[in-house]
């Protein structure tokens, strides 16, 4: 069963004769705790297509649906649910907020969501823990390491429980050993059932994918079937566009 | 964490510019404080101050005259159906619902007498009222009692009288206790003595030419006064004297169109100040607000945050222009009111207003600064970080 479809997105930038066409037309599906790399060069649309799937951009033409829900019906307040009840992001530069404790970047999405302020700590407190930050929960973000804080991003995305995890490029800005460590934290997810979409250059990291997607020129240009790292753990039923 | 936690951490994260925002804005609104509390201060000095001018009603007999007079000169007058005024009317005055802010009825025998070979003016008074009604006579040696005379100023001269002489009235001869330093008004050339001695001296008990009444208070109506004095008295004529109490208050209110006008731009400019600040802010805070976005902030939770930060500003701000402003009132009002004791009463209304228009002016300055934020597009605002 596929958690997510797309089909045909496109996005084209500017118009007439100057317009950019940043992503032309992506087939793609993905199951339910399935781990999906993407990569490409610079300005192959990697990006712009994971702007699009996490409802943080609009897309130009095709559809998108999410558990079966229709994405591009959504209003703008609406995607913002989506991405509040379905998403969580990981960004290649933390954007973790420099006067925040981790423990309180941890919690800001749970400010827009009901529940009490105990429920809210132990949840934050929870995720931190999943990312081994038990102990780290007071430190200001500018008090870790680059490792820490990618850790924390990620806390900060898993908080909600979000079936969907988004990650642009989150081992960018550390080394191969730290970047081991955050990789091997996305791959656990999406062993637990966490779908996970990650945009990289490295194909280190698209190792502990169990498809890598090639764009180019705003295209899957190619897709390769991967062997998990995790050999105990069996690879979610894929389909490869087949929907569309 | 909750929406306002994180209003509070963004203010303890600027203190500056949260700061800046509070002066300007507190700057304005206690412009505005310290302007409306000195009209009011001043405003409610000249409603206490009206017993200054003495008498501000006239009860007078209603009479058909046709007044020949012209350039200060008399020539005399023709009077039809003349009534005349009691000593009970004079009681009557006393018992109009409005009474209490009576605060002096003097009525008044007039009448001409042969005074030492020379005919002069004869002046009753009842001279208990004279500080409320007369408060400009200054009497060198002391105001008459019973069977006794003062004279004004151009009547002592006239008549060569001076306080300790006598004074011959008609067949009778009366001790002189006072005269009147000269005043400007006719009172100069008045023989004055108690209302019961004018009368026994004149030969008319228990009559009265005219009633002055000082009715002060600071927001009685004067005309209202004036229509009950008519309905307990309807054969008097009651005429008000507010000139001088009218041109005071036309300056007055010429003061407070300035003083609005200058709150006005005070105002403007700071809210000015804190949509530049907050349009700053929101600038500054691009990427963060990105991060909201993304993590499902809706537009209105972004705008909860910029206008909250902007509402507890205010507020703080419309309580620190309140303060500063009353404060800086009480300071200036000796220069405004030329060092007279100033009339200074609480009311609750300001602080509330005060707070009120701060906390508006904020919202209000920050709103488009607040709308633009909501606005931005998230994977825009991501790639600043």
């Amino acid at each position: 069963m596929n958690f997510l479809t797309a089909c045909n997105l496109g996005k084209r930038y500017g118009e007439g004769p100057s317009a950019v066409e940043a992503v032309r037309g992506v087939d793609l599906s993905v199951g339910r705790g399935e781990f999906v790399a993407v990569m490409g060069p610079s300005g192959s649309g990697k990006s712009t297509l994971l702007a699009m799937l996490g409802a943080l951009s609009t897309p130009s033409g095709g559809s998108y649906t999410v558990d079966g829900a229709d994405i591009g019906a959504l209003d703008s307040e609406q995607r913002a649910d989506f991405r509040r009840d379905t998403l969580g992001f990981v960004f290649q530069s933390f954007h973790l907020l420099p006067a925040l404790t981790l423990l309180e970047n941890v919690m800001l999405p749970l400010s827009v969501v009901s529940g009490n302020r105990a429920d809210k700590t132990a949840r934050a407190r929870a995720a931190l823990e999943r990312v081994g930050l038990a102990d780290k929960g007071g430190r200001l973000p500018g008090e870790v390491s680059g490792g820490e804080a990618e850790r924390a991003a990620v806390a900060r995305a898993i908080v909600n429980r979000p079936p969907l995890l988004l990650a642009d490029e989150p081992t960018g800005n550390l080394d191969s050993s730290t970047g081991r460590h955050v990789m091997e934290l996305l791959a656990g997810l999406s062993r637990d059932g966490v779908t996970v979409v990650m945009v990289t250059h490295s194909s280190e990291c698209a190792r502990y994918a169990h498809r890598i997607l090639h764009m180019c020129d705003g295209l899957i240009a190619r897709e390769e079937q991967v062997q998990p790292r995790f050999d105990a753990i069996p690879a979610p039923e894929t389909v490869l566009a087949a929907a569309c | 964490m909750t929406l306002t936690d994180i209003t509070l951490l963004n203010l303890r994260r600027r203190k500056a510019r949260a700061a800046f925002v509070l002066a300007a804005l507190a700057i304005g609104v206690a412009a505005v404080v310290a302007l409306v509390s000195l009209f009011r201060s001043m405003s409610q000095g000249i409603q206490h101050g009206m017993e200054k001018y003495g008498a501000n009603i006239m009860v007078v007999p209603r009479t058909d005259t046709l007044p020949l007079t012209y350039a200060g000169m008399d020539l005399g007058g023709v009077s039809f159906r003349v009534e005349e005024i009691r000593q009970e009317d004079v009681d009557r005055i006393r018992t109009i619902p409005s009474a209490k802010d009576l605060a002096v009825v003097g009525p008044l025998l007039l009448g001409s007498v042969d005074a030492g070979g020379t005919p002069a003016v004869l002046a009753g008074f009842d001279l208990t009222t004279a500080e409320v009604l007369k408060p400009w006579w200054r009497v060198e040696g002391r105001l008459p009692g019973s069977t006794e005379v003062m004279l004004g100023a151009v009547a002592a001269r006239l008549l060569n009288v001076a306080p300790g002489d006598r004074l011959r009235i008609g067949d009778s001869s009366y001790p002189v206790t006072g005269t009147l330093a000269e005043t400007g008004s006719q009172d100069d050339n008045l023989v004055i003595s108690s209302l019961e001695t004018a009368r026994a001296i004149l030969g008319r008990p228990g009559a009265v030419s005219m009633v002055e009444v000082a009715a002060h208070c600071a927001a009685c109506p004067i005309e209202a006064i004036m229509a009950e004095i008519e309905r307990v008295l309807p054969t008097a004529r009651v005429t008000a004297i507010k000139q001088v109490v009218a041109s005071r208050m036309a300056a007055l209110e010429q003061f407070e169109g300035f003083l609005m006008g200058v709150s006005g731009i005070l105002l403007f400019v700071g809210s000015l100040i804190v949509f530049v600040t907050v349009t700053a802010s929101v600038r500054e805070r691009t990427a963060e607000i990105g991060v909201f976005r993304a993590i499902g902030f809706r537009r209105s939770a972004i705008m909860g945050v910029i206008l909250g930060e902007a509402a507890i500003i205010s507020a703080l701000a419309g309580v620190a222009g309140y303060a500063v402003g009353l404060g800086g009132a009480r300071l200036l009002a000796p220069l405004f009111q030329g060092g007279a004791q100033a009339a200074w009463e609480f009311d609750p209304v300001l602080p509330l207003a005060a707070v009120t228009l701060s906390v508006a002016l904020g919202l209000l300055a920050s709103l488009v600064p607040a709308i633009q934020a909501s606005r931005l597009d998230p994977t825009m605002a991501l790639r600043t970080l």
